[in-house]
C-alpha cells in the first residue's frame, strides 16, 4: 500500500524539483504524439469524410476493414514498421529506427483507423438534408461538403482527442521502435515501463500521473472550446 | 485576424515540437542487456565516455538474444552482452568483430528466506535436481537472454529436460529484475546475475524477501563483453566509434569506472579486460 502513497508524493516531488530525466520524457512524449496526431489528422479527416459522405460500391467492405484495423495491437505494429525501417528491411537506408519519426509512423498506423472510422460515422450521423438544402441553394458540391462536416465539427474533435489518448498512452511501439533511449526516444509510458522493471513503483506511479493530467489538460481544452464555441 | 493570428501561432508550435531537436554530434548506438541498465551502470559509463572521447552513447536495453539480433540487423554499432557461446557462434558467422572481455560477475540462485526446499549452500546442479524433486517453483526469464542461455545449460548439465510445460516452472519473458519480483510474488526460486541483485537488495533498503541460497560454483561465473557489429557486413555502422568504445571501456579509466560502481557499498562488476 504504501507505496502507491509514495508515489503520489513522488509525482509532486518530480515535477517541482524538475528532474531533468521526466522532464526529458514528458518533453518526447509532447514532441512525439504532437507530430503522430498532426499527420494523422491530416490524412485521416479527409479519409473519414470521404468514407462518410460518399456512396461507392465495396463501401461497406472499407468501412469493415477500418474498424477492424482499430483492434490492430501496438506489438504487431511495432514488429511491422521495425521489419521495414531496419536498416535490413526496404526503408534500412533513412535510418529511421530508434528515432521519434520513426515511431510515428507506427502511431500514425495506430491512430489512423480511429480518426478515419469515427470522422465517418460523424459524418454520417448529419443529416443529410443539410447537404441537399445547401445544394438546392446553389452551394456547390465542395462548398455543400465543407458545410456539413462543419456540422460534425465537435464529433470530429472527439475523435481526434481519442485518437490523441491512443497515442499517449502506448507503449508496444515507442518500446519497440524508439528502443526506450535515454534523453532521446524514452517517452512517459516506455519510461514507466522501465521504472517498474527496476522495481521502482513509486516512480512509475508519477509518471503514470503525469500522463493522466496531460489527458485531462487535453480533454478540458477541448471541451472548454466547445462551450465558448 | 486573431483567429488568423492563432493558427499561425499553433501551427509554428506543431512545426517546433515536431522538428528534431539539437542534432548530436556524434553518437553511437549500443544494444545490451537489462542488467547493465537496470543496475545503473551504464548512467554512470555512458557520461564518463561522453566527456573523454566527445562521443555521445545511446543504448537500449533488451536481453542478449535480442541485442544480437538488432546487431545481425545492422540497427546498431556495437553490442554489451553476457552469452560467450552465443558471442562466439556471433562472431564465426561474420556478423560481430573485436570482441573484447570487459567485465564479469557471477550468476546465483536465489529464492524464499524459509527455503522451502532446502538447496542453501548446494552446488548448482545438485540445487536444481533438489528443486525439481520437489516441484518448488522455478521462475525463469524465459526471454532468450543470457541469463536465461545460462539457466538451460545448467538444466541440461543437470540431465534435466521437458520441463517446459511443468506447472512449477514459471516463464515470465520479462527483464531480470521483473522476474524476480515475480518469484518473490510466487514465493520461488530464480537464476539472477549477482548485480541485479544487488539492486534488488537496495530496492528493499537490504531486506529483500528472497535470498541468496547458492553461490561461489564455477558454474555460475557471468562473463560479459563487448563486441563491434562487422562493417564488411553493415557498411553504415559507426565502426571507428565503436572502436573508440571498445577501446575507452577497457582502458583503466573505463575499468576502473567498473570497478567503481556500488550500491548499498557492494561491487557489482569485476573489470577483467586483457591487457
Amino acid at each position: 500500500m504504501n507505496y502507491i502513497f509514495e508515489g503520489v508524493i513522488g509525482a509532486f516531488y518530480l515535477l517541482l524539483a524538475k528532474d531533468p530525466e521526466t522532464y526529458s520524457a514528458i518533453w518526447t512524449t509532447l514532441r512525439l504524439s504532437t507530430l503522430s496526431i498532426t499527420c494523422t489528422l491530416i490524412v485521416g479527416i479527409p479519409l473519414g469524410f470521404l468514407l462518410g459522405h460518399y456512396n461507392f460500391p465495396g463501401k461497406r467492405a472499407v468501412r469493415t476493414l477500418v474498424d477492424t484495423l482499430l483492434a490492430l495491437p501496438t506489438v504487431v505494429i511495432g514488429l511491422l514498421v521495425y521489419a521495414f525501417i531496419s536498416r535490413r528491411g526496404p526503408l534500412g537506408d533513412l535510418g529511421l529506427l530508434f528515432t521519434i519519426p520513426g515511431v510515428a509512423i507506427g502511431q500514425f498506423i495506430l491512430a489512423l483507423p480511429i480518426v478515419v472510422s469515427l470522422t465517418a460515422s460523424a459524418i454520417e450521423g448529419i443529416d443529410p438534408k443539410i447537404y441537399l438544402t445547401l445544394r438546392t441553394l446553389g452551394a456547390s458540391d465542395m462548398q455543400a461538403a465543407l458545410s456539413s462536416m462543419w456540422e460534425g465539427r465537435y464529433a470530429v474533435t472527439a475523435a481526434a482527442v481519442t485518437a490523441y489518448s491512443r497515442v499517449i498512452s502506448e507503449v508496444g511501439v515507442s518500446m519497440m521502435i524508439g528502443g526506450n533511449i535515454k534523453w532521446h526516444t524514452r517517452t512517459i509510458t516506455t519510461a514507466i515501463a522501465l521504472e517498474t522493471g527496476k522495481g521502482e513503483f513509486s516512480m512509475g506511479i508519477a509518471l503514470g500521473i503525469v500522463l493522466l493530467a496531460f489527458a485531462l489538460t487535453a480533454n478540458t481544452l477541448v471541451s472548454s472550446l466547445r462551450r465558448r464555441a | 485576424m486573431r483567429k488568423t493570428l492563432v493558427f499561425l501561432a499553433s501551427i509554428a508550435l506543431l512545426l517546433t515540437l515536431s522538428l528534431p531537436s539539437t542534432a548530436a554530434s556524434q553518437y553511437l548506438m549500443m544494444a545490451t542487456t537489462t542488467s547493465t541498465d537496470n543496475t545503473g551502470l551504464l548512467n554512470v559509463i555512458a557520461p564518463a565516455f561522453e566527456k573523454t572521447t566527445k562521443i555521445e552513447l545511446r543504448w537500449t536495453a533488451v536481453g542478449t538474444g535480442k541485442a544480437l539480433e538488432l546487431g545481425k540487423n545492422c540497427d546498431v554499432d556495437v553490442l554489451l552482452v553476457h552469452a560467450p557461446d552465443k558471442e562466439k557462434k556471433f562472431i564465426e558467422e561474420g556478423y560481430g568483430i573485436n570482441r573484447r572481455e570487459v567485465m564479469y560477475n557471477d550468476f546465483v540462485i536465489i529464492g524464499p528466506r524459509t527455503d522451502p526446499a532446502g538447496i542453501k549452500g548446494l552446488k548448482a546442479i545438485d540445487a536444481l535436481k533438489r528443486i525439481k524433486s520437489k516441484k518448488a517453483p522455478f521462475v525463469s526469464r524465459g526471454d532468450n537472454s543470457g541469463t536465461h542461455s545460462m539457466e538451460l545449460e545448467l538444466w541440461k548439465k543437470a540431465n534435466i529436460t521437458n520441463i517446459d510445460k511443468e506447472e512449477w516452472y514459471i516463464q515470465t519473458g520479462q527483464g531480470m529484475l521483473n522476474t524476480i519480483n515475480i518469484a518473490a510474488e510466487r514465493d520461488g526460486y530464480t537464476l539472477t546475475d549477482r548485480g541485479t541483485f544487488i539492486k534488488y537488495e537496495a530496492n528493499h533498503n537490504g531486506n529483500p524477501p528472497l535470498v541468496i541460497l547458492v553461490e561461489g560454483d564455477q558454474l555460475l561465473f557471468n562473463q560479459y563483453s563487448v563486441i563491434a557489429i562487422n562493417p564488411k557486413r553493415c557498411p553504415k555502422v559507426k565502426y571507428d566509434l565503436a572502436l573508440k568504445f571498445i577501446e575507452w571501456i577497457t582502458s583503466d579509466e573505463g575499468q576502473k569506472l567498473i570497478a567503481d560502481f556500488r550500491l548499498m557499498g557492494k561491487q557489482l562488476f569485476v573489470p577483467n579486460a586483457a591487457r
